[in-house]
């Protein structure tokens, strides 16, 4: 039995490394917002957010986020007078207007960013929840555990990602080819005998977004590709998890309120057995 | 309540006699809160407390999460959202709620095994193991079907996986399945029960949690050494025990301020740990996601039930014996809950004499490799069914019985155990000293 076990793990180990190779390249950024003390970069989501609104917002909604959200603290805090302009350049379809029958209106503060369907592009609200950019290894979860789920990393590596096809791949095979993107076409000429994938990543619908230069900041920073690609990625760990601050700082102020509560247990506890345990 | 001789309640004021002799309930109070507990008690028996409080927590958010969750296909997503986004702390209240889930498996996993190791099912508890299967038996179904309600897509292909295992039930399954969805498919009226379930069961498992205290309050705790407390008088009972308040109490609160802590930093800095991105993808029939993967607590279970496929041989002659009626796919179903009803046989299915697991030297090891045994089966039912895994899941679902069925039967008889402490009070003052001070036995911590 043991030794069954053993081999059984000793192959369960060769066949998920060779898996997770081939599957998809998600590299490892560093946003500002990662461990237990990180924080939100103002400057940051403001930019990101100039790269949906000039870019992704042209396919991909945001139903999920209010306009008057990008005024919260914690987010890009827009001032007021800035979120209700950049809430009128959109459209929302207000259900009330023309005696019930409904009509297209400017978009006050109050409105959500409109959903985007007939394009089949997925909205993006909480994409960067919705993606594990990280796996295993080995189903354990560590990667997870140390460098974090890994949604951000993922959508800048999917912005970055795009590449020469390999030469294996037919010309006219669908899609465009990204080293970041797990779940697309793959061409059979790309794998090995056992399905195998010679290369990472697949075939991607949407064409690529983002090649630098594609905006320009405000505060001067450069838009590089790599850079748009974090800035974006940022902004949209912002829209899904909106919280994200608050949290952390709700969480440090528990752990550090338990921790005094438990050195006060603990010798409550131990005064309190002291005679029992023939000590003072 | 009987059992440990000890004192009773003595109401003074009139008012005090008075409410008694209508309704004793501050006696009822004052007997819990008093109740002698074995003074040799470990940290392993803190778990109790911190499933209790767990259970309160997870109440508590869900109330205030139900006033603003609406249970509907179209709207239980968003209205998800709009906690996280819009109710006042209502982020905190979710992440409380979901990762309260896996605090409580969690440390219902530990008190299990801790019950394993120190024989704390067997006679005369029987009953409070029983129940505590109930309650363990009623967690599983209310954690599934809350994780139905955010409706995602784990959420709805789980549903539409875990109500499939009913429908693989010989003759009634599919009808079994319909009933248990209200419709053929999973939709509208399996979120509304589901929503409907998940509200009740929490407060059925409050009611077995009471009946559980009121067992082992009837048959006094078990301890490390598995020797029962002495019962000859209030006095000699006393040289065993402590009261509850305030010794456990506060030992208990001090390890619950520890867990919480830790609690509170999954809360906090990785909240979706736990979790599965796919969640965060509203629920479509229309795509199936490519890893359908249960919360880890059930990862050992759903381990088992997938091990048993048409190739294995013990599989094939169950089918043969039942004339093809219990095919590869109910025999699983049947392998899951048979893993968890194994368990619930424990009380009969141990014939050692000795109660602790500390006195038995061949059992020790047994149980040592049931421990790892669960956590590679919790593994491997988070991989793809294929090889090898399915060899690992059979393996180890092999053991899980063998463990229960052979193992736990036939080692009362072949091992032979040690001689546990006469008493509680030896056990104790082995650690400690005797109270007097003169220390003629081991030295003192």
């Amino acid at each position: 039995m043991f030794r069954k076990l053993t081999l059984a793990a000793v192959l369960a180990v060769s066949a998920t490394t060779a898996a997770a190779e081939s599957e998809a390249h998600i590299e490892d950024f560093d946003f500002s917002f990662e461990g237990p003390f990180g924080s939100y970069d103002q400057n940051q989501l403001q930019r990101g957010l100039k790269v949906f609104t000039e870019v992704c917002s042209a396919c991909h909604g945001l139903e999920l986020v209010a306009f008057r959200n990008l005024h919260d603290e914690g987010g890009p805090a827009l001032p007021e007078d800035q979120v209700r302009a950049y809430a009128e350049g959109f459209e929302v379809f207000d259900k009330a207007l023309d005696d019930g029958e409904g009509d297209y209106r400017a978009a006050t503060p109050a409105d959500k960013f409109p959903s985007i369907t007939g394009t089949g592009a997925p909205d993006l609200s909480l994409m960067a929840k919705a993606r594990a950019g990280f796996h295993g290894p080995y189903g354990t979860g560590l990667n997870q555990l140390f460098k974090g789920m890994g949604g951000p990393e993922y959508i800048a590596s999917l912005m970055t990602g795009y590449e020469e096809p390999p030469e294996c791949a037919p010309e006219d095979f669908d899609g465009q080819y990204n080293v970041a993107f797990a779940a697309g076409g793959y061409p059979d000429e790309c794998k090995y005998e056992n399905g195998d994938h010679k290369y990472p990543g697949s075939w991607i619908a949407m064409g690529q977004p983002l090649w630098g230069e594609d905006v320009d900041f405000d505060d001067g920073h450069s838009n590089d590709l790599r850079n748009e690609a974090e800035d974006v990625a940022a902004f949209l760990m912002w829209t899904a998890e909106p919280k994200m601050m608050a949290r952390k700082q709700a969480g440090l102020t528990g752990v550090i309120f338990l921790l005094i509560l438990s050195v006060l247990l603990y010798l409550t506890n131990k005064r309190l057995w002291a005679p029992h345990k023939n000590k003072d | 309540m009987s059992g440990i001789p000890h004192d009773h309640y003595e109401p003074k004021s009139n008012f005090a006699k008075g409410v008694e002799s209508r309704l004793p309930i501050i006696g009822l109070l004052y007997t819990t809160l008093t109740a002698p507990t074995p003074k040799n008690l470990n940290w392993m028996w803190i778990w109790g407390i911190v499933l209790t409080f767990t259970l309160g927590l997870q109440i508590v958010t869900g109330i205030v999460l139900v006033m603003h969750y609406t249970p509907h296909v179209d709207m239980a997503f968003a209205s998800v959202e709009h906690i996280m986004r819009d109710v006042n702390g209502g982020h905190m209240i979710r992440y409380f709620h979901m990762n309260g889930a896996s605090l409580f498996f969690f440390a219902i996993y530990i008190h299990m095994f801790r019950g394993l190791y120190y024989g704390s099912y067997k006679a005369p508890r029987e009953i409070t193991w029983i129940i505590g299967m109930l309650i363990y038996i009623m967690m599983m179904g209310a954690g599934f079907m809350g994780y139905v309600l955010p409706w995602g897509q784990m959420s709805f292909h789980g549903t539409a996986v875990i109500t499939g295992l009913f429908g693989a039930i010989p003759f009634i399954g599919e009808s079994l399945q319909t009933w248990l969805l209200g419709a053929g498919a999973v939709g509208q009226p399996a979120l509304n029960r589901f929503f409907s379930l998940h509200y009740l069961l929490p407060f059925i498992i409050a009611g077995l949690v009471i009946v559980h205290i009121w067992a082992f309050h009837s048959t006094g705790n078990n301890n490390p050494t598995g020797v029962e407390v002495r019962r000859g008088s209030k006095e000699e009972a006393a040289k065993d025990t402590l009261p509850f308040w305030p010794y456990f109490v506060i030992k208990d609160l001090f390890a619950l301020a520890i867990i919480l802590a830790i609690f509170m930093a999954v809360v906090g800095f990785m909240p979706n740990y736990l979790g599965h991105p796919d969640n965060y993808i509203p629920a479509n029939a229309l795509v199936t996601p490519t890893h359908i993967v249960p919360e880890w607590y059930y990862l050992p279970f759903y381990a088992i039930l997938r091990a048993f496929t048409a190739d294995v041989w013990a599989v094939q002659l169950v089918s043969f014996l039942s004339f093809g009626i219990i095919d590869a796919k109910f025999f699983g179903v049947l392998a899951m809950f048979g893993a968890i009803f194994v368990m619930a046989l424990a009380p009969w299915l141990d014939t050692s004499s000795v109660r602790s697991g500390r006195f038995r030297p061949m059992f020790k090891w047994w149980f040592a490799l049931l421990v790892v045994d669960f956590i590679v089966l919790m593994w491997a039912g988070s991989r793809p069914a294929e090889f090898p895994y399915d060899w690992i899941s059979l393996i180890g679902a092999t053991y899980w019985f063998a463990y229960f069925l052979i193992i736990l039967p036939i080692l009362g008889v072949i091992e032979k155990p040690l001689t546990p402490p006469a008493t509680i009070e030896d056990d104790f003052n082995a650690h400690y000293g005797p109270k007097d001070g003169g220390s003629a036995t081991s030295s003192a911590e």
